[in-house]
């Protein structure tokens, strides 16, 4: 038996949030194998078979996989389940996609975005926006859970594992008619080390723009908005930080004219340093801030960049 | 076409939850209750469906304690036509629930879920797509905007990287995301018109489903507290600090 970890990728490239699941899979068990679901995903696969402590990796691949159908990956994940007493898959928005479907299937509860591993049956996870913390023992056979990627280190690589070919799975009655991908440079929202979000203050796309991205460039930043940024049409969907957005822990993380709700916290506050910029001194954010600069961003930002040209960045 | 919303009874979203003192959960006496914010978005989708000539009936249906009426009354008063009300003093688990709702599908023969995506007191983010297994029916998740066309639905989905847009023959189950619409604020006449519909109340007993729980909470806690930093007074000031912390 043992534990399957089904793997985050884009048919190209293996993400981080992989590794990270890696590493609370073998706090379950020794016997860790990864599948990789997608088409043309090949080098995803020999990419999954490097990671430190995987014993085999599994490739599954047709055209409903590659385009990341519920229903495909529920089916191709179900026609393994046999084999593991758990199946672990990284929270990200595809990976809570298809989760819950293999846990009604199976009959067993699913357990959402878990923290921490305690023992092989008994996980840590954030309930109420981070508010309160779940212990839960899970008395099901076999279980699927998510994991919060931002929670675990990332396995090392250095492993070996071979790759196998497993059937892939159709999906049925959804089709897939377009995507629309925000494209970017800049390193990914979820493992950036730095984040530079901005809010409502912006006041449009345009200021956004010229306001967040040039910082997040000197930075080497990924660029993350609050929910009030992303619903005016600020900034994409994507980059939406907090309780039902993307959690995110870098080494830094700044927050410009963002006020800090609870749902915002949520998904920001286990970052290392949070700087705020904000002109209303009281605003939430300077509440989890470590450094808080009470100003307007209009002024506060340019000064900011020009301190970090005059310190070598 | 016949839609159904599922609508859970949780914390506000203006509230901060409180962990109580013994572990045991968090502390909900006295604390105010609302419609789980992404259930109003998906009712306000049904309306609007019925709105348009797409949808001709609209059926609300929750799981909770009796107050949980009130929740109903507020979606009916937004303009859902009627209720269904399976009191149930536990909080049931995702597949509990699912498990319900299928059972409700079953009796009802709609041609669409509409539905939360995540209930902001568990934050599971799973009934929808454990109720579409159940059926057998598509899901489609996330939904930033639906458009029904005879007998298949077009959902433009929020996911990791920008948007995906998919078609799903009906009947689906489809979960409503931020940005799918802006719930109305019901009006008092309508408030009031919503107080003669029928809610017909039921029992978990009635629908001979097993919700016994699988999970058996040890503990709730509170998280590590984050203590407030300080306010340094210039940008070269804070570039400093950064540089001492080693994080730029
Ligand atoms: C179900 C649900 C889910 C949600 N999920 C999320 C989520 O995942 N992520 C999220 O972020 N939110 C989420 N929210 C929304 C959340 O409650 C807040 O409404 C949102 O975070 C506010 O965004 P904001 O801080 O940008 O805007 P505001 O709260 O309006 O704050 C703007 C801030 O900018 C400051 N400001 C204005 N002008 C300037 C200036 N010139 N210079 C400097 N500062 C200035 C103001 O002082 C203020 O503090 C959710 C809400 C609900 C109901
Ligand atoms: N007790 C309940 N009664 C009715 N609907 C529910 C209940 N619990 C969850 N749901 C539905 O499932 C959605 C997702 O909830 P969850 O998977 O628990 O995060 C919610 O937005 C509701 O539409």
């Amino acid at each position: 038996m043992g534990v399957l970890v089904v793997a985050d990728n884009d048919n190209a490239h293996l993400r981080d949030a992989t590794h990270k699941t890696v590493t609370a899979a073998l706090k379950i068990s020794g016997d860790v194998d990864v599948l990789v679901l997608g088409k043309g995903a090949k080098a995803v696969a020999d990419a999954a078979a490097k990671i430190a402590g995987v014993r085999k990796v599994l490739l599954a691949e047709s055209d409903a996989l590659g385009h990341g159908i519920a229903e495909a990956q529920a089916d191709a994940v179900l026609a393994l389940a046999g084999a593991y007493d758990a199946i672990l898959v990284p929270a990200t928005s595809g990976g809570k996609n298809f989760a819950p479907r293999v846990a009604a299937k199976l009959d067993v509860a699913p357990i959402s975005e878990i923290v921490e591993v305690v023992s092989a049956d008994t996980f840590v996870r954030p309930i109420y926006a981070g508010n309160a913390l779940e212990t839960i023992q899970s008395s099901d056979a076999k279980k699927v859970i998510t994991v919060r990627p931002t929670a675990f280190p990332a396995a090392a690589e250095g492993g070996s594992a071979s790759v196998e070919t497993v059937g892939g799975a159709d999906a049925g009655k959804t089709r897939f008619v377009s995507e629309e991908m925000v494209k970017s440079d800049r390193p990914e929202l979820a493992a950036a080390k730095i984040v530079v979000s901005g809010g409502r203050a912006m006041g449009s796309a345009e200021e956004f723009q010229r306001v967040i991205e040039p910082l997040a460039d000197k930075l080497g930043a990924a660029v993350g908005a609050s929910r009030a940024a992303v619903d005016a049409g600020y900034a994409p969907n994507d980059y939406q930080v907090g309780q039902t957005g993307k959690v995110v822990a870098p080494q830094l993380y700044v927050a410009i004219g963002i006020s800090g709700a609870i749902q915002h916290l949520a998904g920001m506050k286990d970052s290392k340093v949070i700087v705020a910029i904000n002109k209303d001194a009281d605003a939430p954010i300077f509440q989890v801030a470590d450094f808080g600069l009470v100003a307007d961003y209009k002024s506060a930002v340019p000064e900011l960049m020009d301190a970090l040209s005059a310190a070598g960045k | 076409m016949k839609v159904l919303v599922p609508v859970k009874r949780v914390i506000d979203y203006n509230v901060k939850a409180r962990v109580k003192a013994d572990q045991t959960g968090v502390d909900l006496a006295n604390v105010k209750m609302s419609m789980n914010p992404f259930c109003e978005i998906a009712v306000e989708e049904a309306v609007r469906l019925k709105e348009k000539g797409v949808a001709t009936e609209v059926v609300i249906v929750s799981i909770g304690p009796a107050q949980a009426q009130e929740t109903i009354r507020t979606a009916l008063a937004m303009g859902g036509d009627r209720g269904i009300l399976i009191t149930s003093d536990a909080d049931l688990e995702p597949l509990a629930v699912a498990k319900l709702l299928a059972a409700v599908v079953a009796e009802e023969n709609p041609n669409l879920v509409v539905m939360g995506k995540q209930a902001i007191d568990g934050d599971n983010n799973a009934v929808g797509q454990m109720l579409s297994a159940l059926l057998g029916w598509p899901q489609a998740t996330y939904a930033s905007a639906i458009e029904v066309s005879g007998s298949t639905a077009k959902v433009t989905r929020e996911v990791d990287g920008g948007l995906q847009t998919l078609d799903v023959d009906l009947p689906a189950v489809i979960t409503a995301d931020l940005r799918l619409n802006e719930p109305r604020y019901a009006s008092l006449p309508n408030i009031m018109k919503a107080k003669k519909k029928e809610i017909a109340s039921k029992t978990v007993a009635d629908y001979g489903v097993d919700v016994a729980p699988r999970l058996k909470v040890i503990k709730v806690t509170e998280p590590a507290k984050r203590s407030a930093g300080i306010k340094v007074e210039t940008a070269a000031d804070l570039v400093s600090k950064l540089n001492t912390a080693g994080v730029l």
